[in-house]
C-alpha cells in the first residue's frame, strides 16, 4: 500500500494545500492600520456623571440583551455555576449582561479642592484584543474599524474572554445561546456580553448612543492617530493625564483626566464588573515575542539534519576507506 | 541513549505538552477539576498555556524540519514512509499550517475574516483529534512511521 502514495505526490499535495490556504489569506485578512481604527476620546474632566450615556446605551441596545430560558439546565460538575442577571436588569453600578456601560466615581483632591470625578466605563476596545484573539471558537471578532464584539449566536459562555481581558469586561448570562443545543450539562454556560460600541449604528454612519447623547460632549470619536493627537494636546493644555494610549499595547478608548490615574484607581471601587484603572502591559505582546523562536526553528532543524547527515556520511566514507582491500 | 532515541523522546514530550497546552486553550481544565491536581494548576492559566503552546510549536516545527530534511537527504533507499506515516505527517503539516495562520492572526493589525477564524479554530481542533486517534491506532497496532 505504501507504493500508492509516492513522496513526490505527497510533497506536491502538501504544497498545493499550503498554496490554497495561503491564497485565501489576502482576501480574508488584512494588516489593518491601527492608526485609522475608530477611537473614542473621553475628557473626564467634563463628565458630570448624569448617566445619560448609560440610559442611552440601554435604550439602543435593549434588543441585543439576553432573554434566557428558565429553568437553566443542570450543569456538571457542580463547579460550573449559572450566572443569572435576568432578574437584576436594573443594576447600573457595575457591568452586567444588561448594562454595558456604567459610571465610576472617585472622590479626589484636585488643586487642593475636594472633587468627585466621574468616569464612564465600558469595554476599552483594545487594538489587539485578547478577548478576540484568544477566544477558542472564534465567537469574538474584531472589525476593521477596531470594534471588538462577541457574536451571541456563536458564544458558548466559557468566559475565557473575561479571564484574559485585563479589565475583566465581558459578563456572562446563563441559559441562552448555542451551548443549549450542544451539551448544556457538560460544556458552555451561556453567552458573554459587553459593549460593541454600537457597531450597527456606526455601520449606518451614526455615532454610538453614549457619544451622541452626552450633554457635556465628554466623548468624541475619530481615527486613532487624530484622537491621540487631540488627547495629548488636551492633556498638555489641562496638565492632565492619559489612559488607554499604551495600556494593553494600546486601546481605542482614550481617557484624559485632570488627576493621575494611579490616584483615580485608588479612589474608585473595583472588583467584579468594576474595572480598575491600573497601568496594563501588552497581554498579547509577550506571546508574540516568542514567534521569533518559531521563525528560527525550521532553520535550526534543517541545519541539524544536514549536520547529522554529513557526520554520518563522513563516518560511512571513513569506514569504507578503512575496509581491507581485496 | 542513541541520538535517534533522544530525538524520539523529545518529539513525544513536545507532542504531549503541545496537545495539553492546546486543550488548555479551552476553559475545561478548571471546570473539570484537572487543574486542581497538584502540579497541574498552570493548565487553568490561559496565558501560561498560550506561552507553552507557542514554545512547543517552535520545537515541533524544528523537529519536523529536522525529520523531513533527514528523510529527504537519506533518500527512499534507506527508509520509506508507511501509509500511517504519511497520514500522521499530513495531519502534523495541517496542524502547523493552521497554527501558523492563527499565530499571524494574533499579531496586532491582522484582522482575519470571521469565517476564516472559525475555520482555522475548528480545523486546528479537528486535526489534533484526528492526529490523536491515528496515533492511538498506530500505538495499539504497532504501526511505524517508516519501513526499512
Amino acid at each position: 500500500m505504501t507504493g500508492n502514495i509516492s513522496r513526490r505526490s505527497f510533497i506536491k499535495g502538501g504544497i498545493a494545500a499550503c498554496a490554497v490556504a495561503a491564497s485565501g489569506i489576502p482576501t480574508s485578512a488584512s494588516g489593518a492600520d491601527k492608526d485609522k481604527q475608530l477611537t473614542t476620546l473621553l475628557d473626564i474632566g467634563k463628565c458630570i456623571g448624569c448617566g445619560a450615556c448609560v440610559e442611552a446605551c440601554s435604550g439602543v441596545n435593549a434588543g441585543k440583551y439576553p432573554e434566557p430560558k428558565k429553568p437553566f439546565p443542570r450543569m456538571y460538575p457542580d463547579r460550573a455555576k449559572p450566572e443569572d442577571w435576568s432578574d437584576k436588569k436594573d443594576i447600573h453600578d457595575r457591568l452586567t449582561p444588561y448594562n454595558w456601560l456604567y459610571i465610576q466615581s472617585a472622590d479626589v483632591t484636585v488643586n487642593g479642592e475636594q472633587k468627585t470625578i466621574t468616569i464612564p466605563r465600558r469595554c476599552m476596545h483594545c487594538t489587539n484584543p485578547p478577548c478576540v484573539k484568544l477566544c477558542p471558537w472564534g465567537s469574538a471578532k474584531q472589525l476593521e474599524n477596531g470594534i471588538s464584539r462577541i457574536d451571541p449566536d456563536l458564544c458558548l459562555g466559557g468566559a475565557k474572554c473575561r479571564e484574559v481581558c485585563p479589565w475583566e469586561i465581558p459578563q456572562r448570562q446563563t441559559g441562552i445561546g448555542l451551548y443549549l443545543d450542544i451539551l448544556p450539562a457538560f460544556a458552555g454556560n451561556g453567552v458573554m456580553y459587553k459593549c460593541d460600541r454600537c457597531y450597527n449604528r456606526i455601520a449606518e454612519g451614526k455615532l454610538p448612543a453614549c457619544v451622541e447623547v452626552c450633554p457635556e460632549n465628554v466623548q468624541e470619536m475619530g481615527p486613532r492617530d487624530e484622537i491621540i493627537k487631540k488627547a495629548r494636546a488636551l492633556a498638555k493644555e489641562t496638565n492632565g493625564y492619559i489612559y488607554g494610549e499604551n495600556e494593553n499595547g494600546g486601546t481605542n478608548t482614550i481617557y484624559v483626566s485632570p488627576v493621575p490615574f494611579e490616584t483615580l484607581n485608588k479612589a474608585i471601587e473595583t472588583g467584579k464588573g468594576k474595572p480598575h484603572l491600573k497601568s496594563v502591559s501588552d497581554s498579547m505582546g509577550k506571546a508574540n515575542n516568542l514567534v521569533a523562536a518559531m521563525a528560527i526553528a525550521p532553520i535550526a532543524g534543517i541545519a541539524a539534519a544536514v549536520g547529522t547527515f554529513y557526520k554520518y556520511s563522513r563516518k560511512d566514507n571513513e569506514a569504507k576507506q578503512d575496509e581491507p582491500k581485496e | 541513549m542513541s541520538r535517534k532515541n533522544n530525538v524520539r523522546y523529545l518529539y513525544l514530550l513536545t507532542v504531549f505538552f503541545i496537545t495539553l497546552s492546546g486543550f488548555g486553550q479551552m476553559p475545561i481544565f478548571k471546570r473539570y477539576y484537572i487543574a486542581d491536581i497538584p502540579g497541574l494548576g498552570w493548565l487553568a492559566k490561559f496565558y501560561i498555556t498560550h506561552y507553552i503552546h507557542y514554545i512547543c510549536a517552535a520545537l515541533l516545527i524544528g523537529f519536523s524540519a529536522y525529520i523531513i530534511t533527514g528523510y529527504i537527504m537519506a533518500g527512499r533507499k534507506n527508509s520509506k514512509l508507511t501509509v500511517t506515516g504519511y497520514l500522521r505527517g499530513t495531519l502534523i503539516i495541517g496542524l502547523i499550517a493552521t497554527g501558523i495562520l492563527l499565530v499571524i492572526r494574533n499579531f496586532e493589525g491582522y484582522i482575519f475574516s470571521h469565517n476564516l477564524i472559525i475555520f482555522l479554530d475548528l480545523s486546528h481542533l479537528a486535526l489534533v483529534m484526528l492526529f490523536l486517534f491515528t496515533s492511538l491506532y498506530c500505538l495499539i497496532f504497532k504501526k511505524k512511521w517508516t519501513t526499512k
